[in-house]
């Protein structure tokens, strides 16, 4: 039965996750909702922010016409207010006169005035009335008085149409005017109706009374006439209508020429060009007469500003309508700014515009990236897929090839194909072996284990594996007499404890990679691995030694009396001189007898350096980045001189990172490289040492206090080690049998070791040199290689539930063998019963697919009463003790599906792992 | 001991053409590993095992698969996963491959096909039994010889 336990892969139901995630948030942007109505939207926009524009235009129009109609007013007041003024004063000097006739016409007696006076005076201070085109006096006859005036003036009193006025109660005839005027004299002035009213009016109410307006008789001007009453006597303080009508004597007239008046005025002002001025008798309001303007003239109508005159004459009104004689001109301003601010708002509506298709158009580019990156990562997941599976499946049959190619008996020929087809079988295992780490470590599914070893006996065995090959090619070399084999050679710190916990398989996978890959590159030199405690790093720089060391050491230390190191060949590291080398055996040299308090450092972890430094090709510039790069080789004519796929180097820094550590190598190409990496391991405790002890070939400690010199003839090799005891073993790269014989006989050794030196091979020899005899222990009783499992599960009570008789049989079958006492069950409801707490189980393997209850719903039930258990007992406690809950049966699942669907499914149901039962 | 030497030979020699046929892979070989003195049966046992799973699961199929219409697919295919589980665990190559094909079909639909699937699978299963049998066989008379079982690697 192969069992292997999956490896969590978290890696990759985070990626579910993400992409789940991703897959919620879709199409719920607010955007991506609404994008149909994003054409509708700007148009909105446009309009509105037209309306927007439309609606300031107005705003700063209308603002513009208000001053309008301000200046208007304003103008129209002071044009009203100076009118006014210009018309009390002539009134004020038709009273002036008035007071001038009663004065000299009627209180002196004789009259101190007559026509000619009169004339002159007025003609004289005309200049004082220049808006009057005449004033004239009427005397007020009564019908009883006709005649007698008549006679008394020599001229019948006349109507206005020039003929002898009818029979009235009252005249008014004029009796003296201006020159300018003279024409009427004579005039009956109550001969028509509204002249008469006017009189009338007048001399009620003692003040200046106006007339509606009417065309001058002379100047066809338009005017209006004033008339103003004179008293005969002096009127008492508050005198009644009837007095004065008594006390009237005459009535002055002036004839004011309103229209030269208002052209006078507005001659005088500034801004006479842009107005238009009306001034109209509004005594009737139904029909309003014009005292001055043009009623049809062209102008703005739309502004008109009214004012109100006052010509001191209570029964008359009269008022002053003015306009702007053009229309309001096109306030460009306003235009210009209203068309800016409509622009801008188009531009800022376009960019939104712009900026929201964008959105949309990434958020789609975005969408379809993603899908695309789900297809990729599920195409990531199937090619993983494969790569894990269909190695397996050449790998098996490969196997079997491999097993039976060599079973019988052949001939030469046969069997040297056989072993040509073995040879390239192994290779391909290889590959596929590095193709299956690869795809495991790919997916996450590469768990390291710890177990104990002898870091000394690994790279003596990688090295006895490599010392075979290099030594084939260095005989193949050897062919041009320039024998030029690489040598190997391996030193570890004293420092490095013997027995680490760590994944002994990846850890020699590594080295395995590293030196394969040195040797493959190198014909000549050297191959050096230097194992230490990274802490000890720091080389000791005034230490000085001589040429020899005492061996403190437990294994056959490389050293030289030459200064170069070994081979004479540059290495391209220069922290891995020689002569740092040296200091750092030194170093610890000295360190060595310092107290180290184990049981401290014992659970601790540390991390251990090592390097490989070869005198090989070397790598070149341009592809030192790409080392680490799977199947990426120099360039493709070094797969084809020196084979290889190149996944190796991606293996291995993946292991090593995986171990905790790091590569880095330091290459200088037709010198060498070095590649150096760091990893953590945990210090053995004794327990598990005295374990495994038996099991592990160890060398032999008897030979520490030993001191031993290595001689060499040629500066940079180990020759031979002569002991204090008169023992010789020879070293010899290649040497016949006969030259062995020979030696022997000659009693020059008593025995001899091949090089590269081993340790274990040393020590085997020594043993035999020494007659230290050598237990040998065996290892028959070990199944699969696993002590450890065997102590793990030894007396573990464990449940298997399985539905598949055979299947069951086989599993329990496999897990006593370990030693653990095993409980089958058919069905899922059998393990529940079995597995009701308090429960003694220290794990249950259960099937996933059983027919009833699944494994699936029989973990469930299982976890529900345990956490139940656990509440209560944490419950019954302090909460802040934070304990954790006490029952939890470990539930491994076992399938014969290995697809990543199964092993999420397993740890969503809270089963803690998954076992693929091939 | 002679006796038992040609027995032990022919066993080895017996269980290597199993091996070599493809009606056994290593897994057979790791359930012999599995035997020892605790449980001397272990193999025979579950062997028999294996084959009264094989025939009730054999029935079963035949059964679902008689029907002319309408056939229970899952339930052919379940009962062919059971037996693929089995034979994967005693180490029954040749009948694991049918059922790998067999389940293929099954996921077709493929009425046809299931049936001469079914009908390779009993075939391939009643060789077994009887290779097993023979081997088993060769084991007692070993045993009765008083030779020890050998290993085979």
């Amino acid at each position: 039965m192969v069992l292997k336990l999956q490896q969590s892969h978290h890696h990759q139901s985070v990626a579910v996750k993400g992409n789940e995630q991703m897959g919620t948030k879709r199409g719920y942007t607010f955007i991506q909702s609404n994008r149909d109505w994003l054409p509708k939207l700007i148009l909105l926009w446009v309009m509105v922010m037209g309306f927007i524009s439309i609606w300031i235009y107005k705003k700063m129009d209308a603002d513009n016409n208000v001053r309008r109609e301000e200046v208007l007013s304003s103008m129209c007041d002071q044009r009203a207010r100076m009118l006014q003024d210009q018309f009390s004063v002539s009134v004020n000097h038709v009273h002036a006169l008035a007071l001038l006739v009663a004065t000299f016409h009627y209180y002196k007696n004789p009259s101190a005035i007559d026509q000619e006076t009169f004339a002159e005076y007025t003609a004289r201070a005309a200049f004082e009335r220049p808006l009057l085109s005449g004033v004239a006096y009427a005397e007020r006859v009564v019908h009883s008085g006709r005649e007698k005036f008549e006679k008394q003036h020599g001229w019948t009193i006349k109507a206005m149409q020039r003929e002898p006025s009818r029979l009235r109660d009252e005249y008014a005839p004029l009796i003296f005017s201006q020159e300018t005027i003279s024409y009427i004299e004579s005039l009956d002035m109550m001969s028509g109706e509204e002249d008469r009213e006017n009189i009338v009016r007048a001399r009620a109410t003692g003040k200046a009374v106006l007339t509606s307006p009417f065309r001058l008789l002379g100047s066809h001007h338009l005017g209006v006439v004033l008339t103003f009453p004179v008293y005969k006597s002096k009127l008492p303080p508050k005198p009644t209508m009837e007095e004065r009508i008594v006390a009237t004597a005459g009535y002055d007239i002036g004839a004011i020429d309103v229209e030269s008046l208002v052209e006078n005025l507005l001659g005088q002002l500034a801004g006479n060009q842009a107005i238009l001025v009306n001034v109209y008798d509004i005594t009737n309001s139904s029909d309003p007469l014009v005292m001055y303007g043009h009623q049809n003239q062209d102008g703005d109508w739309a502004v008109v500003h009214e004012s109100k005159l006052d010509f001191g004459d209570p029964f008359r009104k009269h008022q002053m309508i003015c306009r702007y004689h053009q229309k309001a001109p096109t306030s460009w301003t306003a235009l210009t700014n209203v068309f800016l601010f409509f622009v801008i708002c188009l531009l800022v509506g376009y960019i939104l515009y712009g900026a929201v298709i964008h959105i949309v158009k990434v958020e789609d580019d975005f969408r379809e990236m993603q899908e695309l990156k789900v297809r990729a990562e599920a195409a990531d997941v199937a090619k993983s897929q494969f790569l894990a599976t269909v190695p397996h499946e050449i790998r098996t049959p490969m196997n079997g090839m491999l097993a039976l190619l060599l079973d019988t008996d052949l001939s030469s020929t046969q069997r040297g194909y056989a072993q040509t087809a073995q040879v390239c079988g192994k290779a391909l295992i290889t590959l596929i072996n590095e193709v299956i780490d690869r795809a495991k470590i790919e997916a996450g599914k590469l768990e390291l284990e710890t177990v104990p070893f002898n870091i000394r006996s690994i790279f003596d065995n990688v090295l006895s594996l490599f010392s075979e090959k290099s030594r084939n090619k260095g005989v193949e070399v050897s062919r041009d007499k320039t024998n030029r084999k690489p040598s190997l050679a391996v030193f570890v710190s004293d420092k490095v404890p013997e027995m680490v916990m760590g994944d002994l398989g990846r850890f020699r996978q590594i080295i395995t990679n590293l030196v394969g890959n040195s040797v493959k590159f190198t014909e000549r030199g050297h191959i050096f691995v230097k194992v230490h405690l990274a802490e000890s790093t720091q080389p000791v720089a005034d230490t000085k030694v001589e040429t020899c060391l005492n061996g403190g050491s437990d294994e056959g230390l490389l050293i030289s009396s030459a200064c170069q190191f070994k081979t004479g060949y540059e290495a391209a590291d220069e922290r891995n001189s020689w002569d740092s080398f040296r200091h750092l055996v030194v170093d610890e040299e000295l360190r060595y007898d310092a107290p180290v308090n184990t049981i401290d450092e014992a659970s601790r972890g540390f991390t251990l350096m090592v390097s490989v430094e070869d005198t090989g090709i070397g790598i070149p510039l341009i592809v030192q980045d790409r080392v680490f790069t799977p199947f990426m080789q120099a360039d493709s004519s070094t797969s084809r001189n020196y084979g290889g796929t190149g996944i190796g180097l991606s293996i291995t820094k993946c292991l090593v990172e995986l171990m905790g550590g790091h590569i880095s190598f330091i290459s200088r190409p037709q010198v060498g490289s070095t590649f150096s990496f760091t990893t953590v391991f945990k210090r053995c405790n004794k327990a598990s040492y005295n374990d495994t002890k038996k099991s592990i070939v160890e060398l032999p400690s008897g030979f520490k206090g030993l001191k031993a010199i290595v001689v060499d003839g040629k500066p940079g090799k180990q020759n031979g080690h002569v002991f204090k005891l008169p023992k010789v073993i020879l070293l010899a790269k290649n040497i016949t049998n006969v030259e062995l014989e020979k030696a022997k006989a000659a009693g020059f050794a008593d025995t001899v070791i091949m090089k590269p030196m081993r340790a274990s091979m040393a020590a085997a020899c020594l043993q035999q040199v020494l007659g230290i005899g050598k237990k040998r222990q065996a290892g028959k009783d070990m199944l699969n290689g696993s002590p450890v499992l065997q102590g793990l599960l030894c007396g573990k009570k464990i449940l298997v539930v399985d539905d598949n008789m055979a299947h069951q049989r086989v599993f329990a079958g496999a897990l006593k063998k370990f030693g653990a006492p095993v409980e089958c069950r058919e069905s899922g409801k059998a393990a529940l019963k079995l597995l009701q707490l308090p429960c003694c189980f220290y794990a249950c393997f259960m099937d996933i697919q059983m027919p009833e209850m699944d494994g699936f719903e029989a973990t469930h039930p299982i976890r529900m009463m345990e956490s139940k258990a656990n509440e209560q007992m944490n419950g019954g406690m302090d909460e802040d003790s934070g304990r954790k809950g006490e029952w939890h049966v470990p539930i491994l699942a076992m399938t014969a599906d290995v697809i990543h669907a199964t092993y999420d499914e397993c740890l969503k149901c809270r089963m803690d792992g998954c076992v693929e039962a091939l | 001991m002679d006796v038992v030497n040609q027995l032990q030979r022919q066993f080895i020699d017996y269980s290597a053409s199993l091996h070599r046929e493809g009606f056994l892979d290593d897994q057979f070989t790791q359930l012999q590993k599995l035997q020892d003195d605790n449980s001397p049966d272990f193999v025979v046992e579950v062997a028999s095992l294996f084959f009264e799973d094989c025939e009730k699961l054999i029935n079963n199929m035949a059964r679902a698969l008689e029907q002319q219409q309408g056939v229970d697919f899952k339930q052919v295919d379940a009962s062919v996963h059971q037996l693929k589980g089995s034979s994967s665990s005693i180490g029954a190559m040749r009948v694991k491959d049918v059922c790998i094909a067999f389940r293929s079909f099954c996921e077709a639909q493929n009425r046809e096909g299931c049936l001469r699937c079914l009908q390779q699978v009993t075939h391939e299963y009643s060789l077994l039994k009887n290779k097993l049998q023979t081997l088993f066989r060769l084991q007692q008379q070993i045993l009765a010889a008083g030779g020890s079982i050998p290993v085979v690697e």
